[in-house]
């Protein structure tokens, strides 16, 4: 789908500020211009189309006590499958991306508690026979997403 | 219908979160409800009042448990298609004044301290930049080399070429 100027208005507008009242679409759609019936089938479609992937509140994973972190492995093209299949299988693993690098795995980890991570980086290292670097977030500068379309 | 908590005296401190803010986040986790009033349907769907859950996210909001609420753009599906994870080697020294100017550049999206793993990985500032083609990325992390001059000792472009898993973040409780 091609957004027109409401949708790219909505996509801009409404990455974070979504009013905490009883009828925050209205409100929300008062500021855009827009009726609030107008609003909720705009984000159903773009969420549809997925123009956007999600909307709703943006949790701060660490503030909630669990662990969270950055993990890399080599795994190399031939054991490539294998280790992403022993790598995916641990729940705790809730993104990985293959990158273009001599570490060429990278995965988030998300434990239910700090000390967690040291384990399954331990089970993962035990079962894929690869060294992982952990690459926990040391400081935050910035994360947001502030895309103009 | 609930009666009015008892517990609101024992609410926990700023930043501690509750049995009834971990059944919220993880009634929103997948995103708010599109009605009307979306937090009553949350609040229903928990058995609380719906000024209970206002009460909850508005806290959550303060006290950065929530970093915001509203849309969360696919910035695939918006053209972005060229999203590289640029890391950094920087003097530890400087580390937290280039890491804010960075990340105030509209086209990176995250910027973050991490470990080095020396020989490995040299590398101690992490960001994404977005781009529509390898071009406009590389001549974003161009400007950003630029900007840095003598203080970027090294750095590299990491695509992504696959994703192998993408899930929720899982949460317990």
């Amino acid at each position: 789908m091609k957004p027109d100027a409401l949708d790219r208005a909505i996509i801009n507008g409404l990455q974070g500020g979504f009013p905490v009242c009883e009828r925050p679409y209205a409100e929300a759609a008062a500021r855009l211009g827009t009726t609030e019936a107008e609003l909720i089938e705009r984000l159903e479609r773009l969420l549809e189309a997925g123009l956007l992937s999600r909307f709703g509140p943006m949790y701060h994973a660490e503030r909630m006590g669990g662990g969270l972190t950055l993990a890399a492995l080599h795994a190399g093209p031939e054991a490539y499958e294998r280790v992403a299949e022993q790598v995916n299988a641990h729940p705790e693993v809730a993104h990985n991306y293959a990158r273009e690098h001599h570490l060429d795995m990278w995965f988030v980890l998300a434990t239910e508690t700090p000390e967690r991570i040291a384990e399954v980086i331990a089970a993962i290292e035990a079962e894929t026979g690869c060294q992982v670097f952990n690459l926990p977030k040391l400081e935050e500068f910035f994360v947001g997403l502030r895309f103009e379309v | 219908m609930v009666e009015e908590p008892a517990a609101a005296e024992s609410m926990p401190d700023a930043g501690a979160i509750d049995a009834l803010d971990r059944a919220i986040i993880a009634a929103t986790q997948a995103g708010l409800p599109l009605v009307p009033e979306p937090y009553r349907q949350v609040a229903e769907a928990l058995g609380v009042e719906a000024e209970e859950v206002m009460a909850r996210l508005r806290r959550m909001l303060e006290s950065g448990v929530i970093r915001r609420i509203g849309a969360v753009p696919n910035h695939y599906a918006l053209g972005y298609r060229a999203n590289a994870m640029v890391v950094w080697d920087l003097p530890d020294a400087r580390i937290a004044e280039l890491g804010r100017r960075i990340g105030a550049l509209e086209f990176v999206s995250h910027c973050y301290h991490r470990p080095r793993h020396p020989p490995e990985w040299p590398y101690n500032l992490f960001t994404m930049v977005h781009g529509r083609s390898r071009e406009e990325t590389e001549a974003k992390v161009g400007m950003i080399a630029a900007m840095l001059g003598e203080a970027d000792r090294g750095h590299q472009l990491l695509y992504s070429s696959r994703i192998l898993k993408k899930t929720g973040l899982r949460l317990g409780g």
